[in-house]
């Protein structure tokens, strides 16, 4: 396989916006690849679809919890409810890379049981790359191409505690996903160790009275009033088994949705999680003295949220501003 | 002491498990085998039928007649037995998550021959929990499942006295890698879930459960370990007489037997120098018959050429004489028990049942045999148990001779010839198998169909036992399919752990891995990014053990793995492939089905723009289908011979390489 071609960029993101699923495939390899002539590609991919930024698209949510809650499962009704409602849905399915070889086994997939014949799913799974706990690098760029294709781009990824901070930072709504009768997520949450979610959920309630008592227990250790604003945190109870709670963990995501839009809060957020992902990879390559270097954390943050968009010119340009003599490879 | 003073005892069942392309060439193959002086009956039925899909299904494509007869009605069942009197017949049946269908079946169609249904014998498998760990044939949760094996269970006891309702399976716990006491653990845990699951249901008074006890039986592998084999089936005998008594209260020393069936190992049986076989299977079948009180009461033997294909009828009578041999030509059957009071074999007997109580209660702690099976606990032990067997051929530490030790040898007489040693199926099978299903479809009281499947809704939904209802759709005409549908709705439908998320191997890698390792790195890093593989199993098929394997292992190397599992279309396979951006497709597939299936991934990708991705497959694949699949683009096929994993992971990365325009060395 060649690098991916298509005639020209402007067409290979219309074809991503109208759900061309062989040319979403080929962007999603695209933005992985990291040899330089695919990112000068990509650099012009994502210039055109971070075009329109005060017009975000898309819904960006985020399905975190424990090993064993039932994440995937719970997110394969979810697929099937919304499809029920007619939008179109990607997925990021994050499972973690072993550590001794560096490989992965991705098997998210598989709980899915997505049809064949459904052209409105689409799912890419990852590794985690070493992020242990975390999301690897290209889950911010992948994003923004299954935002431009759908509706709805779903990130699941393992989070027990103060790992997830990162699917919290990158999506517009985060839902955590408890185990019922594990003490641990209680415990997360009252010690702040856990960022509070948009949305807490308690699945596998059909096993009874250890569901319930989770469920009460965490709407007691909870501020009801999420810190980002007048949104009230629902404690929610499903059965993926039963199919139980599923229309109103849908309906709860949607509205906290309608919130975001009515407010006109997802463009500045969306400025946010990029901000935050830019940030991130600079930390990671230069340290905290390249981060002081560009002028400390906040004021980075406060410029890159202040700029316009476009991902890996932004991050060429930092990078060159840290060290001049690095060759700019997009340029 | 001359022949005619002594008392010998009466031979175990000899069956040899057949069944193929259609009903009526089934019953002419059984004829023939009864007449060989096969005494029981053994119906391997095909994978729609296992699996609840009628043969005009598009999951049944190519699965049609292949592994087994396919069975959709009541017509093909009394095809199956035409002029084979059923009250004279003893039809073990291999059927598990659609049991009760198939047994309702059998019921209708003794009815039909005038024979009365409380006079039958025979046993029906119905052991859908090892099915989630092996093999793969399961459809519905755990939960329902368990609820249709006691109904049958509870149904049988009560109306067909003598027949074997479960067979409880250690089979193919060892297929997928259980270790000795692992089998004894897992099977017993499984017979008590079971057990329990009938008391719990009401469906049997208090007073009749011994009864119930009473009726369960095993069946068992033996490898060819057979010391330790005939060791382990003693640890079964003692350990089942214990817990009969203890847990369920039984006092009649003849309801706490372990009775049990065998199959001798598969897994062991090689493609390399195949007959070498013959001697493995003679030994194993001396470890389930050496020993009086733990003899088998019906055995099969495998034909010497599995692991090339499918046997011929002359490869099955080959195994059924030798059975013959042992039984009718030496004198074991002059003996009582040979073993008792041999401290060696004791010991080996404590050691096993120690561990095995051990396990048990491991298993006990997770939450009981279906939790466990739910959470992933003992698949993932299997897989480890496994992962460890394969580590071991690869090193040597296992030897096997004419795989990876004495591999030369001289040309085979047995597998030369045009047939090269197995058996094809008829390719008009399937086409001809539709055509009477569609004409069958047409000729029933619709009527009729749909108040029997109204009655099968209820019964469901309610609880009351399915098999009335079941047998009600027999005789009404209705179809596997429908059957299974009706019950696909009430009860959904699930996909079991694949257990693959072990952790790497705890002993030190070998400089061979190494070499691996590195070449996936650096034609990631040459390719732009990870190496990534998609490995599934498309058909019905679910002997997923080897696909588990190369997952494992691939991950162990370095490339991220998109693992798919079981019963995928050729559809999904091909949509998964593009949607995760995977370098190479790896398939599975065990039950002869490859050529149909191959042609029909190659075009879905076509179709979706994404033919760029390179495939190979691994299975039993004959050397003609695997020329005519290379012919058709595949990279690479793997079969039983291909045991160094390494080289396997070598040739994929070489393969990434070259669909990629890279040269070969990295």
């Amino acid at each position: 396989m060649s690098l991916p071609e298509a005639d020209t960029t402007a067409d290979f993101a219309t074809a991503i916006a109208a759900g061309d699923r062989a040319a979403i495939a080929q962007a999603l390899n695209l933005l992985d690849d990291k040899r330089t002539e695919a990112r000068r590609k990509a650099t012009a991919l994502l210039a055109h679809l971070q075009r329109d930024q005060q017009n975000p698209k898309g819904q960006l949510i985020g399905i975190t919890g424990p090993p064993g809650a039932g994440k995937s499962t719970l997110s394969a009704s979810l697929i099937r409810a919304w499809r029920r409602r007619g939008l179109r849905v990607a997925v990021l399915a994050v499972d973690p890379s072993s550590p001794i070889s560096g490989g992965a086994l991705l098997g998210d997939r598989l709980r899915m049981q997505t049809s064949a014949e459904d052209d409105g799913v689409f799912v890419r799974s990852l590794s985690n790359r070493g992020q242990y706990g975390g999301l690897s690098a290209e889950v911010w760029p992948m994003s923004i191409v299954m935002l431009a294709g759908f509706d709805i781009v779903l990130i699941e990824t393992v989070g027990v505690g103060q790992r997830e901070v990162d699917v919290a930072r990158l999506c517009d709504t985060t839902c955590y996903v408890a185990q019922p009768g594990s003490g641990d997520s209680v415990q997360f949450l009252k010690a702040g160790i856990l960022e509070v979610p948009h949305i807490l959920v308690v699945n596998k309630s059909d096993m009874g009275a250890v569901a319930t008592r989770t469920l009460s227990e965490l709407a007691a250790a909870l501020n009801r009033t999420h810190p980002d604003g007048d949104w009230q945190v629902p404690v929610l109870a499903t059965s993926a088994a039963n199919g139980t709670g599923i229309e109103a963990l849908a309906d709860a995501l949607e509205e906290h949705h309608q919130l975001l839009q009515s407010r006109q809060q997802l463009a500045t957020r969306r400025k946010g999680y990029q901000a935050y992902w830019l940030h991130k990879r600079l930390l990671e390559e230069y340290g905290s003295a390249g981060i002081e270097k560009l002028g400390g954390e906040k004021q980075l943050l406060a410029e890159l949220e202040s700029q316009d968009m476009n991902l890996f010119k932004q991050y060429e340009a930092l990078r060159q501003r840290l060290y001049p003599d690095i060759k700019d490879t997009f340029a | 002491m001359s022949q005619d003073t002594v008392k010998r005892d009466r031979p175990w069942l000899m069956r040899t498990y057949s069944g193929h392309s259609s009903a009526s060439a089934s019953n002419e193959l059984y004829r023939t085998n009864l007449g060989r002086g096969q005494t029981g009956l053994s119906v391997a039925f095909d994978l729609p039928t296992q699996t609840g899909y009628d043969s005009d299904h598009p999951l049944a494509h190519g699965e049609v007649g292949k592994v087994g007869v396919p069975i959709n009605h009541i017509g093909d069942m009394e095809a199956l037995f035409d002029q084979i009197p059923l009250e004279q017949m003893n039809t073990s049946m291999t059927i598990n998550a659609t049991a009760p269908w198939l047994l309702a079946l059998y019921v209708a169609v003794a009815e039909r021959q005038g024979v009365d249904p409380a006079q039958l014998q025979g046993t029906t498998q119905n052991d859908v929990l090892k099915e989630y760990l092996s093999r793969g044939t399961y459809i519905f949760p755990p939960e329902p499942s368990v609820r249709l094996t006691t109904d049958l269970i509870a149904y049988t006891v009560q109306n067909i006295p003598r027949w074997n309702p479960t067979n409880i399976c250690s089979y193919h716990l060892q297929e997928a890698g259980a270790t000795p006491t692992q089998e004894l653990a897992y099977a017993l845990s499984t017979a008590t879930a079971i057990l329990d699951a009938v008391q719990a249901s009401g469906q049997i008074p208090p007073d009749r459960f011994t009864d119930v006890v009473g009726r369960i039986s095993f069946f068992v592998n033996a490898g060819i370990r057979f010391v330790e084999e005939t060791c382990k089936l003693r640890a079964f005998s003692r350990m089942w007489d214990t817990l009969t008594s203890e847990r369920y209260g039984v006092t009649d020393p003849k309801q706490r037997r372990f009775r049990y069936g065998v199959q001798v190992n598969s897994l062991g049986l090689t493609e390399s120098q195949p007959e070498n076989n013959v001697q493995r299977i003679v030994l194993e079948m001396l470890s389930v018959t050496l020993s009086k009180n733990a003899r088998a009461r019906a055995i099969q033997l495998p034909a010497w050429n599995e692991a090339l294909g499918l046997p011929r009828p002359w490869d099955q009578q080959w195994a059924l004489r030798m059975q013959q041999v042992l039984a009718l030509e030496t004198d074991l059957l002059e003996y009582g028990d040979l073993l008792d009071g041999s401290p060696v074999v004791e010991a080996k007997v404590q050691e096993l049942i120690d561990g095995a109580h051990e396990e048990m209660a491991r298993v006990e702690a997770h939450g009981g045999m279906v939790a466990c099976i739910d959470n992933g606990y003992i698949k993932r032990e299997l897989v480890q148990s496994h992962t460890r067997r394969i580590r071991n051929i690869e090193s040597g530490e296992l030897q096997i001779v004419g795989v990876n030790c004495y591999q030369e040898s001289a040309e085979s007489p047995l597998t030369a010839g045009e047939e090269s040693g197995i058996m094809k199926v008829d390719e008009k099978a399937e086409r001809e198998q539709i055509e009477s299903l569609k004409a069958f479809r047409a000729s029933r009281d619709k009527d009729k169909v749909e108040a029997a499947l109204q009655q099968l809704r209820r019964a469901a939904d309610d609880g009351s036992n399915i098999m009335p209802a079941s047998i009600e759709c027999a005789r009404a005409g209705v179809t596997t399919g429908e059957w299974s549908e009706v019950l696909r709705n009430v009860f959904g439908e699930y996909r079991a752990p694949t257990g693959i998320d072990i952790s790497p191997m705890e002993h030190g890698d070998s400089a061979a891995l190494e070499g691996v390792r590195n070449r996936v790195r650096k034609t990631g890093e040459e390719l732009g990014r990870p190496l990534r593989l998609l490995i599934g199993k498309p058909g019905l098929d679910g002997h997923s053990n080897g696909a588990e394997q190369i997952a494992v292992k691939g991950r162990d190397a370095g490339f991220e793995i998109v693992y798919e599992g079981i019963r995928l279309t050729p559809a999904q396979i091909a949509r998964a492939a593009q949607e995760e951006g995977v370098h190479l497709i790896g398939l599975s597939v065990l039950s002869g089905s490859h050529l149909e299936l191959v042609q029909e991934i190659i075009q879905e990708l076509k179709k979706i723009g994404a033919s760029g991705i390179p495939l190979v497959i691994g299975g039993i694949i004959p050397e003609e289908d695997a020329k005519i699949l290379q012919a058709q683009g595949l990279k690479a096929v793997f079969t039983p011979k291909d045991v160094d994993m390494n080289t396997i992971m070598n040739s994929m990365v070489t393969i990434i390489r070259d669909a990629n325009g890279l040269e070969a060395a990295a």
